[in-house]
């Protein structure tokens, strides 16, 4: 296995406020990476700066040894190609049907003729389950189509790696499982890549190879590992607690001994009202 | 329900100064929104003048407390917190213990209550100022993008969308046309009528027909109908393309390697580029037949009103009016694309770039025709 992104000291700061730091992991080819933790702890802005959308405030993210940040005209044209994206919210163009959605990636890069695209748009359609809804337009499809539809766009052009962000929130359990299903297929048979932006448990037990786990409260990455090795031993408490579902701060009942201290005080500093 | 047999549900609050350092507050009753306002002005206002060191509150006869009751608690932990003082509850119920501990506001997090001051006469100005000078960069930015962009399109023709370009076409050209039309009927008419009256006066009616073809060929026409697009089209893009900010289909293509410019932008401008110099001409024609209106109403024949007309009018006029229109339709179109690209988050953002679209389509347009007004006067046009 080689690494095909390495993501190397990377910072990111939104008008000059620090979200992430010191943040360096790989992504092996063909492995499944999920990067996981709070909400509002960067998950997002890590997988955008990874798809160049942004410029990091510091370090490096190279895509198969090109810097994805630094690489302008054909040289980005060239990584972008390399890459698809199923957005949050699937980001379907609403102007156009679904099919014609997934065809686009296919017009713009390739010379294939119309029918050869119409059929490879299907059949990437067929692979997330909505041949039957090729031809409805976005608006027509619910939140969970729209995301399968986003995913059948991101692999329209069979691209190496795949970034998902959230792409089971809000679906129901069997869809979502389906969702875990496929990805892991697709993994198999095609031997893509997956960087996949998430925290919803069952999905990364299911898919997960390895997981970053990124904590807002130091705002860095704090552990990087199969993600049962983590819940089960990992020394930091926190992601032990993000693995196995506790929350945050045990609430112990009071015992009738504990009814009156007030602020933890001893009783003689209290006012004697 | 409430038992009607049970004494009115109300609070009673007692607070005792035992010396300069420490305050009492006895609380007893219901706590909610309905007996708050007695109590707080009650306990807040005159601790925030005695601020005592030390307070306690005795909690021991709170039959009932609610959200209402627990935002009394944090106000005057938030009083003793700024004032570097200590606050001890007393004589709480467990399950209220506990609610109040659940929701306790930390001295730290009750500090940052304290409003932030607000800015001064000249850093306000100072922001403003800033935030029109980053409005206008960006501006400038994204006037050279769009001008790569024609430049682009006129060397790539075909990689330009076309299918996009006829639907925004339609939309902005066919459906706008019924209004363009009105609107030009009326301005033909309402000039024509307000110029029979001074210029009957004079004797000088004969000379409304010429008033109504040069003002409409060279200033009401383009204007009016760029004011319309403005409302119409330059609105609708900045909402199209601020939608797609928001969902992010903007960022999905630029994923794809597409340029949003190329995409979005440049068969939008053509659009209006195509659409405009038409509906102005729709514009001017309706206009002239609406001053015949006026014209028929004192007498005048057909034949005199089109040979005034024909006789005022030179190709002059006609190709300056036309070069306005294309001015004014590129302005509008790339106004309405830069707001949209420039949409903010959140749910009013928008709305925002709409508004913005508009307001900045219609000044930009008539500062254009100013501007070309003065130069078409020193060349002599």
């Amino acid at each position: 296995m080689e690494a095909i992104i390495r993501v190397q000291d990377f910072h990111a700061a939104y008008g000059g406020r620090t979200v992430l730091k010191d943040v360096t992991f790989d992504v092996q080819q063909g492995e499944v990476l999920v990067i996981a933790g709070g909400s509002g702890c960067g998950k997002s802005t890590v997988l955008k700066h990874m798809i160049g959308l942004y410029q990091p405030a510091g370090g490096r993210i190279l895509i198969d040894g090109d810097d994805i940040c630094t690489a302008v005209g054909r040289d980005r044209e060239r990584i972008l190609r390399k890459l698809g994206v199923a957005y949050q919210g699937g980001a379907m163009f609403g102007s156009m049907t679904v099919l014609e959605n997934v065809r686009l990636p296919l017009e713009e890069f390739t010379d294939l003729a119309d029918d050869m695209m119409d059929m490879i748009a299907l059949a990437k359609l067929r692979l997330v389950g909505l041949d039957q809804a090729a031809q409805r337009m976005p608006a027509e499809l619910s939140g969970g189509m729209l995301k399968r539809a986003a995913l059948a766009r991101a692999i329209a052009l069979d691209p190496r790696i795949v970034f998902l962000d959230e792409p089971s929130a809000g679906l129901d359990p069997i869809t979502s499982a389906d969702l875990d299903q496929l990805i892991l297929n697709l993994k198999r048979l095609l031997n893509m890549t997956f960087v996949i932006v998430t925290h919803e448990l069952p999905s990364i037990f299911t898919v997960a190879d390895r997981v970053v786990v990124l904590d807002a409260a130091v705002r860095t990455m704090v552990a990087l590992d199969d993600p049962r090795t983590l819940r089960d031993g990992s020394p930091n408490p926190w992601v032990r607690a993000f693995f196995n579902r506790q929350a945050s701060e045990t609430d112990p009942e009071p015992t009738p001994s504990e009814v009156a201290p007030d602020d933890g005080r001893p009783k003689a500093e209290r006012g004697d009202a | 329900m409430v038992d009607k047999s049970q004494p009115e549900p109300g609070a009673s609050v007692e607070l005792r100064r035992d010396d300069d350092e420490q305050s009492v507050v006895r609380l007893a009753g219901r706590l909610e929104a309905g007996t708050l306002p007695g109590v707080w002005a009650k306990t807040v206002e005159p601790l925030r003048r005695t601020t005592p060191k030390r307070l306690v509150v005795d909690g021991s006869g709170i039959e009932y407390c609610d959200g209402a009751g627990l935002g009394l608690f944090a106000e005057l932990r938030r009083i003793l917190a700024t004032t570097g003082g200590e606050m001890h509850v007393t004589g709480l119920a467990p399950d209220l213990r506990r609610l109040l501990d659940l929701s306790a506001l930390e001295d730290a997090a009750a500090r940052v209550l304290e409003p932030e001051p607000r800015p001064g006469f000249v850093s306000q100005v100072g922001r403003a100022t800033a935030e029109i000078l980053g409005d206008v960069r960006d501006i400038i930015e994204f006037a050279g993008e769009a001008l790569a962009g024609l430049a682009w399109a006129a060397v790539h023709p075909h990689r330009v969308r076309y299918r996009d370009m006829w639907i925004v076409a339609e939309k902005a050209g066919v459906a706008g046309l019924p209004v363009v039309c009105l609107l030009g009927l009326l301005l033909g008419l309402i000039s024509a009528f307000q110029a029979a009256i001074p210029l009957g006066k004079f004797g000088a009616q004969g000379w409304i027909p010429a008033m109504v073809a040069v003002g409409m060929t060279r200033e009401l026409g383009p204007l009016i109908t760029a004011i319309l697009l403005a409302g119409r089209s330059g609105s609708a893009f900045a909402a199209e393309i601020g939608t797609m900010k928001v969902t992010e289909e903007l960022d999905a293509l630029v994923t794809f390697g597409l340029n949003p410019t190329r995409y979005l932008v440049i068969p939008r401008v053509l659009a209006a580029l195509i659409v405009t110099p038409v509906l102005v001409a729709f514009n001017i024609m309706m206009g002239i037949v609406g001053g015949y209106f006026v014209m028929a109403g004192m007498g005048y024949s057909v034949r005199y009103y089109a040979q005034s007309i024909i006789d005022s009018i030179t190709y002059v006029d006609l190709l300056g009016g036309v070069f306005k229109t294309l001015v004014f339709g590129l302005l509008v179109a790339a106004i309405g694309c830069q707001r949209g690209l420039k949409t903010q988050k959140g749910p009013g953002a928008v709305g925002d770039s709409t508004t913005r679209a508009v307001v900045a389509g219609i000044v930009l347009t008539i500062l254009a025709d100013g501007v070309l007004g003065c130069v078409y006067y020193y060349l002599g046009l």
